[in-house]
């Protein structure tokens, strides 16, 4: 990974959905970058697009127009395949609603992104055990997800998504579905994260999680206000 | 963790569906196996049947004069005043289009010859084509005969005539040893003098003449009515008759009922395909959001063909085995009553290993479509319900 000013660029993003006959600008148009080992949350009300955006920088969702670069590379020059592996090398995704797979036990669910990486069986329990630990769960290791608290899910949400070492962590909604307090405690983690190198982006509508955050990004009606 | 991990864990937590869709492969296969174990055990059992009955050609001389014979009882007497082909002439038979089915050819001479002031059937035979095709004879005591100057009693001729095994007789003034008396058989032989073909010849005066042939063409499913024909072909002045007409008729039947069972299993793997298909394809957009997060994880689409592909070799190799298990079991259990005297033909490995094969390659092929949707998945499109 290049060390540069501009990690992420944003050039000129548009998305716009067909939703029947009419068509919805998720995004109307977006310019923005974000530096190496920065934190930032999007801001802005359901429907404003942030997700959408989330998605895009992910490569996971290809814009109607416009540029993204991570590291040099031009994500949707990309073929399919190549996002998957760049998805793979360089995303952690915590998904709204944790998004656990229920038949897999803690440790499963953590070790799933390293089922397309060539480590060795040991290797991928060391740095899964690693993470688990990280997040404070080593006991409940080899629990199933609906034996575990919401807060408890989260942190294996954000275990598998570290568990890679991606250099870039992409949140949406982190908190969503939390008590305050652990809130605080998911957000506090993430800016632990975010001091050993991760670059985090946080989609959030809560106004009180912005400042955990380096920086902000209000996006309203598929624009973005820095 | 594999993604092997994945598909094992997957099948474990959906139980339901996956058992039925077990069940389509097992519904398909056990039908198919159930289905070739009657045939085969029918065929076994025909063939068995076939075996006991010795020849299944007979070859005679044409003649214009109708049998006066019915049931063993002679009328007429003029039974022995036959006619007779030529000898040199039979090797022509090893020229038709089915030669290879020629298992036994056994020529015979017959002819009335004196022995003790007393009118006796001789029958001149070559020992080891007779014995071969007549399974079903069994001597008393002595060996069977080898030599030329050796001959063998049927049961009757011996108790009323008073020779045993080691005597000597005289026909036509020449003596020949008994070397062993057959045990009653209910057939024309109990009252025969049988003796080598060219001893016997030379006695009837009948030198490189046959009153008949018997010929056994023993294979699974040959064609004896056109080997029938074949052979009156070769021999204008034959009769050439093709018994156990009923067993080879049974044969047929077999052949209609094996085309019927094709038909059959054809529906119903067709049937439980449709199983395969419609289940994984439900089981697929079951999984649309768990798709979606493998792929944001770095999933390829190949990966996630992978693991569905995975469960359904895994599904259908428990679906081939308890096909093949079941398809047996349920076999072994109607055969007697489908069938008289009946018999399981037993497990037949080779069908087994050919169940599972074709039960993960139906798995597999019913699962292609429903893989290929799900690897084709927009990641974001899937994850939109998140």
């Amino acid at each position: 990974m290049t060390q540069v000013d501009h990690f992420i660029e944003i050039h000129d993003l548009k998305k716009t959905y067909q939703s029947g006959e009419t068509q919805v600008d998720a995004i109307r148009h977006m310019n923005f970058f974000i530096g190496d080992e920065e934190f930032i949350t999007i801001m802005g009300q359901s429907g404003s697009g942030k997700s959408t955006l989330l998605s895009i920088v992910g490569a996971l969702n290809h814009p109607s127009r416009g540029r993204v670069i991570v590291d040099g590379m031009d994500l949707y020059d990309l073929s399919a395949e190549q996002r998957a592996d760049f998805r793979s090398e360089y995303i952690g995704f915590i998904f709204q609603s944790f998004q656990l797979i229920p038949y897999l036990t803690v440790l499963e669910n953590v070790k799933l992104p390293m089922a397309v990486t060539g480590y060795k069986k040991k290797i991928k329990n060391q740095m899964a055990f690693e993470v688990i630990r990280r997040v404070g769960l080593e006991a409940k290791a080899h629990r199933l997800p609906d034996q575990l608290s919401g807060g408890e899910q989260e942190r294996v949400a954000i275990a598998r998504a570290i568990v890679n070492k991606p250099p870039i962590i992409l949140a949406d909604e982190p908190t969503g579905n939390l008590d305050s307090k652990t809130a605080g405690e998911i957000m506090a983690l993430l800016q632990s994260l975010n001091k050993e190198g991760h670059t985090i982006i946080v989609v959030t509508h809560n106004s009180d999680m912005a400042e955990y955050a380096d920086r902000t990004i209000r996006v309203q009606d598929g624009r973005c206000f820095a | 963790m594999k993604l092997h991990n994945i598909s094992f864990g997957n099948i474990k937590r959906r139980k339901a569906k996956m058992l039925f869709l077990v069940l389509g492969l097992v519904i398909g296969i056990s039908t198919v196996v159930t289905l070739l174990s009657i045939t085969e055990s029918m065929t076994k059992n025909i063939e068995e049947r076939l075996n006991q009955f010795g020849a299944n050609i007979v070859m005679v001389p044409k003649t214009q004069n109708l049998s006066l014979n019915y049931g063993g009882i002679d009328v007429g007497g003029v039974n022995y005043k036959v006619r007779e082909f030529d000898e040199k002439e039979l090797e022509n038979i090893y020229t038709i289009k089915n030669n290879k089915n020629l298992a036994i050819v056994a020529p015979k001479v017959l002819g009335p010859v004196k022995i003790k002031n007393k009118n006796v059937l001789l029958m001149g035979v070559v020992f080891e084509d007779e014995l071969a095709l007549k399974t079903w004879w069994q001597k008393t005591s002595g060996d069977y005969p080898i030599a030329s100057d050796q001959v063998m009693l049927g049961a009757r001729v011996a108790s009323l005539l008073g020779f045993s095994v080691g005597n000597t007789i005289h026909m036509s003034e020449k003596p020949f040893t008994v070397s062993t008396v057959l045990k009653p058989t209910g057939g024309a032989e109990d009252d025969a003098v049988i003796a080598e073909l060219s001893a016997a010849q030379q006695i009837l005066g009948k030198q490189g003449k046959l009153s008949m042939v018997e010929i056994s063409a023993f294979c699974q499913g040959c064609p004896i009515s056109e080997m029938t024909l074949q052979i009156a072909e070769k021999f204008p002045d034959a009769k050439v008759t093709a018994m156990k007409q009923a067993v080879m008729s049974k044969m047929q039947s077999i052949d209609m009922f094996k085309s019927f069972s094709l038909g059959v299993s054809v529906i119903v793997i067709l049937i439980g395909s449709l199983l395969v298909l419609i289940t994984m394809m439900g089981s697929v957009n079951e999984r649309t959001r768990e798709i979606g997060i493998f792929r944001a994880i770095g999933f390829r689409r190949g990966h996630v063909m992978q693991i569905i592909l995975l469960e359904a070799m895994l599904l259908g190799i428990i679906g081939g085995i308890l096909g093949f298990g079941i398809g047996n079991a349920i076999a072994w259990g109607i055969i007697p009553f489908v069938m008289k005297d009946g018999v399981f033909a037993g497990i037949n490995v080779n069908l087994g290993a050919i169940s599972i094969l074709m039960a993960v390659a139906l798995s597999l092929l019913a699962s292609l479509y429903p893989a290929f949707k799900a690897s084709n998945m927009d990641p974001s499109e899937a994850l939109r319900a998140l």
